[in-house]
């Protein structure tokens, strides 16, 4: 079996100034952020803002190699949905969608990877709190995003192994040897997931 | 202590007509467990794994009563699991964060409300099972033997007064079948140990021996031990 390499955004402790810094700050500087690269507009300002991240990164010491890896889809995406933007309406807003893809994937994956969880889970339950209100539990919210992320490598890890079982019965190109297992496994894991949640009192 | 008066479990399963019928997945079952150290033995699908999961509410009983340090399950869920820890035979499907000592952080969230004492609370189970230099280690890096333990740290943190371990060394090669095995002996709280293990059920106190759904043998290790062999020669 094909090894799963460390989902990107894993968190990474460190003495570095980002990893210092308010976790409400870097929060903070993603949502802006975010809202920046919808209201900017152009190439160069989106170009601008990709370095900027890549500096951060830099900063961080996220370690390359692991980064350039996880984010290679990533990458790959923002390709293909710039060349398609670039074919269709012109190259300036090709590489602002491409750029402004992978600026906003990597300033999150910055900020994950300098927040610890559980801060994260703290974070994100007060951020909801308000939400109370309307009927959403606050613990609850953060939970769930707390299991996407795990979700993400134990779902890499089960695609890996219904692939090997698939090759060795000689059925590598069969999309419904890859998918049916695959989609009834996740169903699988999420159902004993709940279980062992409930077994742990979390969310009672 | 667990208390089960003529606790059962059915279920209600449709047949290829349509029609539904009960199937038994347990027969009533009435009997008082008070040893620290509990094993219950029996074929797959016997039922014993329906029996542990009575034991804190993930299963309900559909005939009878369960109660387990004293509070009813059917009615104070809640409080029984926060009781009662509980160990599944696949520690993937119980590990639900990235690394280990936020999964083990985690467990505490409900009890522990300061940040800084949920760490060093987390990072003190690590090193009682022997994790310590794994605590930022993903969770999925971790081998079979090592994301067991970290379970059970996660369980074992929350300082239940009961441990139900439902086959936590099937998946397990025989180091770590050891140490898992050694780290229960270790633990204060009473523990109900469901397993194919037939040394691990040596070493309880009392063995109750499922079979078809009902409770066949309880009591003597060594006489458990050897009903369950003449069980299972006779199949």
């Amino acid at each position: 079996m094909r090894p799963w390499t460390d989902p990107v955004g894993l968190y990474r402790p460190g003495t570095s100034l980002v990893h210092r810094s308010p976790v409400w700050l870097r929060f903070g500087m993603l949502t802006a952020l975010g809202v920046a690269l919808v209201v900017l507009r152009g190439p160069w300002t989106s170009l601008a803002v990709l370095a900027g991240t890549v500096v951060l990164a830099a900063v961080a010491r996220l370690p390359l190699r692991p980064t350039l890896r996880g984010l290679a889809p990533v990458a790959l995406t923002a390709v293909l949905a710039g060349a398609y933007q670039a074919w269709a309406r012109g190259w300036p807003l090709g590489v602002e969608v491409a750029a402004d893809l992978m600026a906003l994937v990597l300033a999150a994956t910055v900020v994950t990877a300098t927040t610890p969880t559980d801060v994260l889970l703290d974070l994100l339950a007060r951020a909801v709190r308000p939400l109370r209100h309307v009927g959403l539990d606050p613990e609850t919210f953060a939970l769930a995003v707390a299991l996407m992320l795990r979700a993400i490598p134990a779902l890499g890890e089960m695609f890996t192994q219904v692939g090997d079982a698939a090759r060795a019965r000689g059925l590598e190109r069969s999309a419904r040897a890859l998918l049916v297992p695959f989609a009834v496994r996740t169903v699988g894991r999420a159902r004993l997931t709940g279980e062992a949640l409930a077994a742990r009192g979390i969310g009672d | 202590m667990i208390e089960l008066e003529a606790a059962g479990v059915g279920v209600e399963v449709a047949g290829p007509d349509g029609l539904l019928s009960t199937r038994t997945l347990l027969e009533p079952l009435t009997c008082t467990i008070t040893e620290r150290r509990v094993a219950v033995v029996g074929a797959n699908g016997s039922g014993k794994s329906t029996l542990a999961r009575m034991v804190n509410g993930l299963r309900r009983a559909t005939t009878g009563r369960v109660r387990t340090c004293g509070l009813d399950v059917a009615t104070h869920g809640a409080a029984v699991r926060a009781r009662v820890g509980f160990v599944f035979t696949d520690p993937d499907a119980q590990l639900v964060m990235p690394t280990a000592i936020e999964d083990v952080a985690l467990s505490l969230r409900r009890t522990v409300k300061d940040a800084a004492e949920r760490e060093a609370r987390a990072t003190a189970a690590l090193a009682r099972i022997g994790l310590a230099e794994h605590a930022r280690t993903p969770v999925h890096a971790l081998s079979g033997g090592q994301k067991q333990l970290l379970a059970l740290a996660g369980v074992l943190a929350c300082e239940p007064l009961v441990l139900v371990c439902d086959e936590p060394t099937t998946l397990l090669d025989l180091h770590w079948r050891r140490v898992v095995l050694d780290l229960l002996d270790t633990v204060d709280a009473q523990v109900v140990h469901v397993t194919h293990d037939l040394e691990a059920a040596g070493r309880a106190d009392r063995v109750l021996v499922i079979d078809a759904g009902r409770l066949v043998f309880d009591g003597d290790p060594t006489q458990a031990v050897a009903r369950y062999r003449d069980l299972m020669a006779a199949r």
